[in-house]
């Protein structure tokens, strides 16, 4: 699938950097220099390490202070990530991550911000927290770590397991209904929102750039494997197991400014099935190219202002074992950040009363009607 | 105009007037211009605004009605008085609401244009008390009430400027008010400036509104209605200069200042809620003090977006009511493990749950102490006056930049909306607060060594999140862009210094005892505490904090009056406590501990000291009567000192209250 790791446009031509402010660095760095002394704990197997992996690899590409940058975690399996990275960071709270970082990322605008959350810290008790920080659009790169599955509990379903899924917690299977996140996030107001697999590499350290050259909220969906408790989550995606031929007919690529197309190779060594808007639903719908006219298949617009295109593309995964997932990046557009415009009013406020603080805090207790006693 | 009445002025040493009427009168505003001019004018005065929690209760009824109270004096007073001398009361159901809390003698001024059947019925009267006046069946027999048309007049006296009969009609609590002001010789410039800016957009109701308030006071003014006029003389302060602020108001000021002070930039996360919500609204006004308020999407994205901008060299805060604390909990234990500074602010309100939003109550402290999970100690730090919430924030912020450690500040509904007379600080006196931040690694991972062929080894160093001062056992604060620096921190017991996890028992009970140690050694910064015991023969302390402070105080100081003698001691500090505080305790026979709650202190002061604490406890949503609490102080030092103690020579309410200090 080589499809799936070109294309993006870095860093998105005449749009403002996520990491514009951050100070860089003129020494080229490595990724052992990321790598903190603490031993790493997840299960032998588990997509985490791939994940870390990359990310170790990818942050020197950055070429920013490795101290102006900032890891948040929630509570998770995944969460543990920051203490393997040797950066700043803070491991905090059980779906706490995107308010701490938006504390961090508002009152200082030379960090790079990462969140690390899991699908159950983000989509279930974080959930609040998630949509509101999408919505304010804060200077921040999320990483969902999604395995389905809540890992670090031991194997209960999470708010994106597919329906009916037998856990300890749900003997008879689950009657709830799962998020799409990418959908969830669209839904949000989010500026940027991708998705990725943990095991390719390519494909997730492409992403990772673009979301960190976003300047607003990265929401990036890691499609990850818990060996141990959802193992085989994503077999149809990744074309294993009882899926070893599937691979192409399960990944729908995104790629901005190409057609989407994908399936087993044409004639033409193109993919067989296609994209195209359903003019019933007003949606969007796959098609077998050879049935519909090379004029009609979508071609995928990152930049679209209006995101109902993304979200009916966010549609096209399926619920169940995820025979079929548009992996990519579904949305890139520009929108002012919470952060910027934050600091943009206390400085303007700082502009309009300049002076010494104790002056101006002399001037400030003393306002109002005042009476002097001699 | 009619012929000049010849008026009579009288000398009183203190008044307290309530302003009554329907929330949508705008009493607030009435009694907090009153208060402003009486400010202005120099007397001393505490104030008392008492609404309902409905922004608008259907109109005319019981639960519809706003009061606002105002104890002003030429001499020192604490609190805003038990029972008002003087009710203005805009409409029947004010008047009913109020009248319970009216002593024999008392004046009424009502406005009669709202006594119609409906409201009446609506109020719960039967028939118009009004039409009574003077028979032998007068309901109000007992108080000296003038029956005045105030919105007729006020209709009236505005009709040049073209409003509509109800805009026009809004404008009587303004003539309300400046017939009161007549009344007490109030200064009025203030008022009429206020107005002219607050209706600065819309003239007619500029206009309307200073025309009322002149025609109310030239109502007085000409009147056979109101033969007397009053004065009362400025107060005797110290010297210096003197506003009237707000509780919630001079908290806002002590955190602009505690940025100031320490050099940090304020970061406000906070989730609107009643009666915390002033405090957002002013720090939002303060950005050119560098401060930055996030209204969040609930408390605890407030307090989560708070400790990540002190993690980012902030200093966070977060503002709320008991409920909010309650969802804020798990994350200030966070703070506490990451031991990161953090002002958390707790406007108490009735509780539990909702309970009564616009009410006041101190039933928080052992939420404070204790709610969370796992020993997570907190520093608390409470106000005594409104004023006074200037300085509890400053000293909060000290506590929680120089330790370390989230801190919380125990304000409530009472402190938060009364007022007072504040004499403004320079700004040479208040704290300097130092955040030293780390800049260099501080543990040796290797010394330097010269070998034996003189090859030189420099040292190696890394750096330890929690290798500790020796005098605070604070933490190094090592803020992201500090080369060197990096680390980790989080919810997972730490390794002691080194500060990476461990689950090793041992560390985490000495972790455990550390993060204890913190707090308790916070007490070697305190100054001793202030033992009010003039005589030095008294056998009965009283013991209180928080708003509580000025009942007490007038308790005691009726006691006092009344020839006993009885001590009196404050706490700012009710975690740690005192060093001090042990020992006080012992020197009397016994201890009284007044208290909003059921017995809170109390149960603290037993666990710690074993005294035999003795609570005097209420719980109605109001701030604790003066003349009852001497009464139970009297009680007690009957027994303790096995005399009789009579104070009725301080039951007159024009004198009970006491002499200045
Ligand atoms: C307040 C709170 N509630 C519950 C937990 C227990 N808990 C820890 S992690 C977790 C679920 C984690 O699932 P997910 O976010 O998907 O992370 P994963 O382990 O799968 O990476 C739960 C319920 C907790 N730590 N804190
Ligand atoms: S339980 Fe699953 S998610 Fe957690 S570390 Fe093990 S493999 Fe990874
Ligand atoms: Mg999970």
């Amino acid at each position: 699938m080589t499809a799936l790791s070109s294309g993006t446009e870095l860093p998105f031509p005449g749009l403002r950097s996520g990491v514009e402010l951050v100070p860089t660095n003129d020494q080229p760095q490595t990724g052992k220099e990321y790598t903190s002394d603490q031993e790493v704990r997840w299960c032998p197997g588990c997509g985490d390490y791939a994940v870390l992996k990359a990310v170790q690899g990818f942050l020197p590409d950055l070429g920013l202070r490795r101290e102006n940058i900032v890891f948040v975690s929630g509570i998770g399996c995944s969460s543990r990530f920051p203490y393997y990275l040797d950066t700043y960071g803070m491991h905090s709270i059980h779906g706490r991550a995107p308010s701490i970082a938006t504390g961090i990322a508002t009152a200082r605008e030379d960090l790079s911000v990462w969140v690390v959350t899991g699908d159950g810290d983000a989509l279930s008790i974080g959930g609040n927290h998630l949509i509101h920080a999408l919505r304010r659009n804060v200077n921040m790169t999320i990483l969902l770590f999604n395995n389905r599955i809540y890992g670090l509990t031991k194997g209960q379903y999470s708010p994106t397991s597919e329906p009916g899924k037998v856990t300890k917690s749900t003997p008879m299977g689950s009657v709830d209904h799962p998020f799409n996140p990418v959908s969830l996030a669209l839904g949000a107001e989010a500026s940027f929102v991708a998705r990725t697999i943990d095991s390719d590499r390519k494909h997730l350290t492409s992403v990772l750039s673009a979301a960190a050259a976003h300047r607003g909220t990265s929401l990036v969906e890691i499609y990850q494997n818990c060996p141990i408790f959802n193992d085989g989550a994503f077999d149809a995606i990744k074309g294993q197991g009882e899926f070893k031929d599937g691979k192409a007919d399960a990944i729908i690529p995104l790629v901005h400014g190409e057609q989407i197309r994908f399936g087993a190779p044409d004639e033409d060594g193109r993919g067989s099935k296609v994209v195209v808007r359903d003019h019933v639903t007003g949606g969007v719908k796959v098609a077998l190219a050879a049935d519909v006219e090379d004029s009609a298949v979508l071609v995928h617009d990152a930049h679209a202002t209006d995101p109902s295109t993304a979200f009916a593309i966010s549609r096209l995964t399926a619920a169940d074992y995820l025979h079929q997932a548009p992996i990519g990046i579904f949305r890139a557009v520009e929108r002012p950040t919470y952060d910027d415009q934050a600091r943009a009013q206390v400085a303007t406020a700082r502009e309009d009363a300049p002076g010494e603080p104790t002056d101006k805090l002399a001037a400030l207790i003393g306002s109002g009607d005042t009476w002097t006693v001699v | 105009m009619s012929s000049q009445v010849q008026k009579q002025v009288k000398q009183l040493d203190r008044v307290i007037i309530r302003f009554a009427g329907d929330s949508g009168d705008g009493m607030q505003l009435t009694g907090d211009r009153f208060t402003q001019e009486s400010a202005v004018f120099g007397n001393d005065l505490v104030t008392l605004p008492n609404f309902p929690a409905e922004i608008r209760a259907p109109q005319g009824t019981l639960p519809g009605v706003s009061s606002f109270q105002v104890h002003f004096a030429d001499h020192d007073i604490l609190t805003a008085g038990d029972a008002p001398d003087v009710l203005v009361a805009m409409n029947p159901a004010a008047l009913k609401a109020n009248l319970p809390d009216l002593p024999r003698g008392a004046s009424i001024i009502v406005d009669t244009h709202d006594f119609s059947a409906r409201n009446l019925t609506k109020a719960g009267y039967d028939a118009n008390p009004l039409d009574l006046l003077g028979d032998a069946n007068d309901p109000l027999g007992d108080f000296a009430v003038h029956p005045v048309d105030l919105t007729g007049m006020t209709v009236a006296a505005v009709k040049e400027f073209g409003l509509s009969r109800k805009d026009a009609a809004r404008a009587k609590n303004m003539f309300a008010l400046g017939l009161l002001s007549w009344m007490y010789g109030r200064p009025t410039e203030s008022t009429i400036a206020f107005l002219t800016k607050r209706f600065a957009k819309v003239p007619a109701i500029r206009d309307a509104n200073i025309t009322a308030f002149k025609a109310g006071w030239n109502f007085g003014e000409t009147t056979e209605t109101f033969a007397v006029s009053y004065e009362i003389k400025p107060a005797p302060v110290s010297a210096g200069t003197y506003r009237n602020i707000s509780g919630n108001l001079a908290l806002a000021y002590g955190l602009v200042a505690a940025g100031v002070q320490s050099g940090l930039p304020v970061f406000l996360g906070s989730y609107p809620i009643t009666p915390a919500s002033d405090i957002l609204h002013e720090l939002s006004k303060h950005k050119a003090f560098g401060v930055t308020t996030l209204q969040a999407e609930d408390e605890i994205a407030g307090v989560g977006a708070a400790i990540g901008a002190s993690f980012a060299g902030h200093l966070g805060v977060t503002t709320t009511s008991g409920p909010g604390i309650a969802l804020k909990s798990e994350a200030i234990g966070l703070a506490i493990m990451t031991e990161l500074p953090l002002v958390v602010v707790d406007v108490q309100r009735g509780g539990p749950s909702t309970g009564l939003p616009t009410k006041t109550e101190q039933a928080d402290l052992l939420q404070a102490m204790f709610g969370r999970n796992g020993e997570a100690p907190m520093p608390i730090v409470a106000p005594q006056s409104p004023g006074d919430c200037f300085d509890a924030a400053l000293e909060a912020a000290r506590i929680a930049v120089t330790y370390r450690t989230p801190v919380m500040l125990l304000s409530d509904g009472y402190l938060a909306n009364g007022s007072e007379p504040w004499r403004i600080p320079e700004i040479t006196d208040l704290p300097v607060i130092e955040p030293n931040f780390a800049t260099e690694r501080n543990h040796v991972v290797k010394p330097a060594a010269t070998a034996e062929d003189g090859t030189v080894t420099e040292e190696e160093r890394d750096f330890w999140p929690y290798l500790r001062d020796e005098e605070t056992l604070a933490r190094p604060w090592a803020v992201p862009g500090t080369p060197g620096l990096e680390h980790r921190i989080g919810g997972l017991e730490k390794g002691e210094g080194h500060g990476n996890i461990s689950y090793d028992p041992a560390n985490h009970d000495f972790m455990v005892r550390t993060r204890q140690a913190k707090v308790d050694r916070i007490a070697e910064s305190l100054p001793p505490l202030t033992v009010d015991d003039p005589s030095g023969r008294a056998k009965v302390l009283v013991l209180g904090w928080g708003s509580t402070y000025g009942p007490i105080g007038a308790g005691v100081r009726r006691v006092r009056k009344a020839g006993y003698d009885v001590a009196q001691v404050h706490l700012r500090h009710l975690n740690p406590f005192p060093k001090d505080l042990g020992e006080i305790l012992k020197r009397y026979d016994k201890v009284l501990v007044p208290e909003m709650n059921l017995g809170q202190l109390s149960m603290l002061l037993r666990a710690k000291y074993l005294v035999d604490a003795i609570g005097y406890n209420h719980v109605r949503g109001l701030p604790l009567k003066a003349a009852e609490l001497a009464e139970a102080i009297g009680n007690l030092v009957a027994e303790a000192e096995g005399i009789t103690v009579d104070l009725s020579t301080t039951n007159d309410p024009h004198t009970a209250e006491e002499i200045s200090r």
